[in-house]
């Protein structure tokens, strides 16, 4: 259990938030053209990284805006949290 | 067998005060080569060695283990074994571990403990009882015994459980199957362990993977923090770091690493004798041997290695059990702890190969893994030593989530993932 900080609402309870899993999956610009492999990579294949990962989450029981984290998955401490459509910081 | 378990060594030792017992397995260091390696000594790792050991004659072979074995998700789970699964495959799988179960105390020569004391799953709504009536069938036509109950009937098999019409998630129903039960989950390990390292198998513990060496599509061997190993196949069966083995070979899965929870009470005398299983509310009970109540709790919706889960999570799974089992209500917990289980998309395994020859991965058993202990041993060994899967267990590959042809057990298992 951990505090996160809300762009939008300030710090709440992990409890009012909803986990949407790994962030910066595009949705592929040209669906008809996908392999079969392409498509499983999109909708299946994950990076379940034990380590610094990059995450979707929705403050579901707040604001119910989405926003971006990278959390250490390994102690679940959280390093960064911003907004939907901002670029990832690099390093 | 060098020091076969009986009445007669247990009598004999007693005159030793018990201090001569043989070890159960050794403590070797490994070897330069092996013909196969399996990564993680827990007890679907070590059933898959014995298995390759007894079944497929494969001697030259080593369990690799980063802690100390049984020590993962081995020992971290609730024990409930049970195969009434909805579809032919799962359904396929499971029951060949159940058989399994039935004799390996024997096989063994180990006391596994099991205790078929009967699995009950509850229905709380129209369409629970709906989906248990639909599985209960689907169960007997592939020859499992599953039964139906009425409400009348739970409270019969199990006189604890309130099945008042007024309360939060009243009991309409449920399915009972009575073969199913429980085990002691150390003792599997230990009992595998045991026989594999009689065979031959080199067990190492305290050996960590750091890395798999491939030679263009092949696995030439593994590095690990007790130096490199050569080998040609390599079995993985990582649980929850199934990911991050595969990240070392350079190949993708479709798993998710969340926490799962479980907690027992303080010890009391027997008050259940079978095993009840609650989807809707995330509400698992049944009582061990030492009397403690085995409760499991739900996954949380996270990605994380921490070995932790949160506390509503807990709260909600309490709250549940003491709505069903009033009686409860003044029991003390006495542990929590959580183990990282990796989960699948369809909430179904994987045993199967990949796209790199002599790598092989066991893992995607989420929230149910141990009841397959066993078979998934015995599927794996089959897997590795054939480079082909057995047809148990050939609807499990890798491949599925390109073909699309899942096998989609999310809540159709009777469990809620």
């Amino acid at each position: 259990m951990f505090l996160i900080n809300c762009p939008y609402c300030g710090e709440r309870d992990q409890s009012e938030f909803k986990a949407g899993g790994e962030a910066h999956i595009e949705r592929p610009k040209q669906p008809t053209e996908l392999s079969d492999d392409e498509w499983a990579e999109y909708l299946f294949m994950r990076k379940n990284i034990k380590g610094i990962q990059f995450e979707r989450w929705n403050h579901a029981h707040g604001c119910r805006k989405w926003f971006n984290m990278i959390r250490d998955t390994s102690n679940d401490e959280i390093k960064l949290i911003y907004k939907m459509g901002e670029k990832p910081p690099k390093g | 067998m060098k020091n076969k378990y009986s009445i007669f060594s247990l009598i004999k030792n007693a005159f030793s005060y018990h201090e001569n017992w043989q070890k159960a397995w050794n403590d070797p260091q490994p070897k330069k080569e092996y013909d196969a390696v399996i990564v993680g000594g827990g007890g679907h790792g070590l059933a898959t060695a014995y298995y390759l050991a007894k079944k497929h004659n494969m001697k030259n072979i080593a369990v690799v283990e980063k802690g100390w074995i049984g020590g993962g998700n081995t020992g971290r789970n609730t024990t409930i074994i049970r195969s009434n699964y909805l579809w032919d495959a799962s359904a396929g799988l499971y029951d060949h571990a159940l058989k399994i179960w039935e004799g390996l105390s024997q096989e063994l020569n180990y006391n596994v403990m099991f205790s078929q004391r009967g699995v009950m799953n509850l229905a709380h709504n129209l369409q629970d009882v709906r989906d248990l009536k639909r599985r209960t069938h689907a169960n007997r036509l592939n020859g499992i015994d599953a039964v139906y109950l009425s409400t009348e009937e739970v409270k019969k098999f199990c006189p604890i459980i309130n099945t008042s019409p007024d309360i939060r998630y009243p009991v309409l129903g449920g399915t009972l199957q009575r073969r199913a039960g429980t085990a002691r989950h150390d003792a599997v390990a230990w009992g595998y362990a045991r026989g594999a390292d009689e065979m031959g198998v080199d067990i190492i513990q305290n050996c960590e993977v750091k890395g798999i060496k491939r030679n263009g599509d092949s696995v030439e061997g593994i590095e690990t923090t007790k130096g490199f190993i050569k080998t040609k196949k390599v079995g993985v069966v990582a649980a929850g770091h199934s990911s991050v083995i595969a990240n070392m070979a350079g190949i993708r899965l479709p798993l998710e690493s969340k926490p799962l929870q479980a907690l027992v009470s303080e010890p009391v005398k027997p008050i259940i004798d079978t095993v009840v299983m609650s989807n809707a509310v995330h509400a698992y009970v049944s009582q061990s041997d030492k009397g403690e109540l085995v409760i499991g709790a739900g996954t949380d919706d996270y990605v994380s290695y921490s070995q932790k889960g949160s506390h509503q999570i807990v709260e909600g799974t309490l709250n549940a059990i003491l709505e069903l089992y009033p009686i409860f209500s003044r029991m003390r917990m006495l542990r929590q702890w959580g183990g990282i289980v990796d989960i699948c998309p369809d909430a179904s395994p994987i045993l199967s190969k990949t796209s790199v020859k002599g790598l092989y991965f066991n893992c995607g058993w989420g929230t149910g893994g141990f009841k397959a202990t066993p078979g998934s041993g015995d599927l794996f060994a089959h897997t590795i030593a054939n480079d082909e899967p057995h047809k148990l267990n050939a609807a499990f590959n890798l491949n599925r989530f390109v073909s699309g042809d899942l096998v989609d057990e999310h809540g159709a298992a009777a469990v809620a993932h």
